[in-house]
């Protein structure tokens, strides 16, 4: 699935207990409050570890996420804006991740900037629902995408560092 | 300041809008000798200015009973996309009643290596432009367009509204819902939908190297739903370790579009219009030029409960249905001879076997599962769980954003 390191990290993110999606009334907030337990534990152990690399919030009713997150690329931050949608089969099906402003910029994307994850993400995720949650998703979706694709953009000059750029 | 790209960028709205405007025009001038008056009846004269005459051949031919039955049928296209938009310009050209169409995406250049759509509709949406080109080859055909996403809660709920009440005449549900989509979140909402209204579906597919695809005949509570196994596959006899994925998502063919939208199309007709025999499970193999079929039951511990429900229906009706009896005797294929020796082997290696870490069903030749998933392990160790807490939901959004 992923390197020895990515795997004790995902093993330190608590996994989630109920299977509901977001048409269930009761249930899905019992999931939301998990999902959000499940999150601050990862953002925690990530600062713990000095690898604070996203944030994430939603609407009130869950379905709809939005955040920030980041890559350190040789001592510089660049900081990207991520959104998605919780479809109504989830948690059967993960969320697509989207970075709307690297749309066009990489073959790696879907339409709207979808991140397009590696043939291990679907199996895996299939294999653990429900208990994998946003913050896996992150950990082994996102992650993994980022440390691969910005270092790549950087290099061949797609994407600049924001100060750099001048205003 | 604006720099060549943003300019370039700007070009190209223009001319979208442009184009826009035309066809307004054009839809103004829809009475014009150009576009065909409506036709009340399908007539079966052999006219040069019939449109359907070949169609009605069929029926002195005495292969479809009865074709004009084709008009009372309303069809839900959901992806128009390199097969979605052939489908539905081939039900078009027959005639079919009504045709609903699903799609979020916009026409962009990178789709010119399919069929149906046309350069000059750049950035106009799928549907909108789909719909613009079938009503201009035939006038008879009713259209509904919906521009959005099926798999938010919003429109899901919408979806789910014009399934069961966009049919023919409003308010009875179509007669057939066709997945055309190119992601699994799509395609398991589109399950979901059709499992809660008991709706028989299609739902076709092409891999994304562009050498497989596959249609698949859903009737809820009898035939396997989507989610009662993993996704199918057709093995496309490629070696995984060979296959170059650095820097792309997907490749497509016009081709194996072509093909599963023909075959996909076929199995629509067949099933409506009752001739020949519908495809449970077909695949495409377009390395080997091979075609495996098969049939799959529902699974009593499929995830979706609406699909256990539907089963459950199933089986009541069957026990009410008064059984003919038939004897079958099955006859055991002998090759008496084999004078080149030619036998069958697996097609599956053993590196294959040991990725499997779940029971795989019983397939046949040329389909497998695209991953399997090993048997629920019960209980998940609570020390891996999160934590009981009291913090309400709304503690716990706080929380996370002072982080």
């Amino acid at each position: 699935m992923a390197d020895e390191a990515t795997r004790k990290i995902v093993s330190q993110i608590p996994l989630l207990k109920t299977n509901s999606g977001p048409r269930d009334k009761e249930l899905w907030v019992q999931r939301l409050r998990e999902e959000y337990l499940s999150l601050i534990k990862y953002v925690e152990n990530n600062k713990a570890a000095d690898n604070d690399w996203f944030r994430l919030e939603s609407n009130k009713e869950g379905t709809r996420w939005f955040g920030k997150c980041w890559y350190i690329h040789e001592l510089l931050k660049y900081e990207f804006d991520m959104e998605f949608d919780i479809p109504v089969t989830y948690p059967a099906t993960a969320p697509e991740v989207a970075i709307p402003e690297l749309d066009g910029k990489t073959a790696k994307m879907y339409r709207g900037g979808k991140i397009c994850l590696t043939d291990h993400f679907k199996p895996l995720w299939a294999r653990n629902v429900p208990k994998f949650g946003l913050a896996h998703l992150m950990a082994l979706g996102l992650g993994p995408w980022l440390a691969v694709e910005i270092p790549d953009l950087i290099s061949k000059g797609i994407i600049q560092h924001k100060e750099q750029q001048g205003s | 300041m604006a720099t060549a790209e943003e300019l370039k960028l700007r070009i190209r709205e223009l001319e979208n809008e442009l184009i826009k405007c035309k066809q307004h025009r054009s839809q103004e001038d829809l009475q014009t000798p150009v576009f065909r008056p409506k036709i009340e009846k399908m007539s079966a004269e052999v006219l040069d200015s019939n449109p359907y005459s070949r169609l009605m051949a069929l029926k002195r031919m005495g292969i479809v009973e009865d074709y004009e039955k084709i008009r009372s049928f309303a069809v839900a296209v959901v992806g128009v996309g390199g097969v979605g938009s052939v489908t539905a310009e081939m039900l078009t050209r027959c005639g079919i009643g009504k045709l609903l169409l699903f799609d979020y995406d916009k026409v962009e250049l990178a789709n010119m290596n399919r069929l149906f759509f046309q350069p000059h509709q750049a950035g106009l949406s799928k549907v909108e432009a789909a719909e613009h080109t079938l009503r201009s080859i035939n006038p008879d055909v009713i259209f509904e367009t919906h521009n959005y996403n099926i798999t938010t809660v919003d429109n899901f709920t919408h979806f789910m509204d014009r399934i069961s009440n966009g049919g023919l005449q409003e308010g009875k549900s179509v007669d057939l819902v066709l997945s055309c989509v190119d992601n699994f979140e799509a395609r398991m909402a589109i399950n979901t939908a059709c499992n809660e209204l008991g709706q028989t579906w299609l739902e076709s597919g092409v891999s994304e190297n562009a050498v497989s695809g596959h249609i698949q005949l859903i009737i809820p509570g009898e035939t396997a739903c989507f989610a009662c196994a993993p996704p199918l596959v057709v093995a496309a006899n490629i070696d995984e370790k060979t296959l170059k994925r650095d820097g792309v998502c997907a490749a497509s063919l016009p081709t194996t579009m072509g093909v599963i939208a023909g075959i996909l199309v076929q199995n629509v007709l067949k099933y409506l219009l009752r001739f020949g025999t519908v495809s449970f499970y077909l695949g495409y193999n377009a390395m080997q030029d091979f075609f495996p079929t098969m049939t799959m039951k529902a699974n009593p511990q499929c995830d979706d409960r609406h699909c256990r429900r539907q089963q459950e229906e199933y089986k009541k009706k069957e026990a009410e249905r008064p059984k003919p009896e038939v004897v079958e005797e099955e006859e055991e294929v002998v090759h008496e001879e084999n004078e080149w020796g030619i036998e069958l082997v697996s097609e599956i290696t053993a590196a294959e076997l040991q990725d499997a870490s779940g029971p795989k069903p019983d397939l046949p030749e040329g389909i497998t599962v695209a991953y399997t998933i090993p048997n629920k392990d019960g209980e998940v160790n609570s020390e891996e769980t999160v934590e009981e807490t009291d913090q309400s939901l709304e503690e716990l959004m706080a929380q996370m954003k002072k982080l």
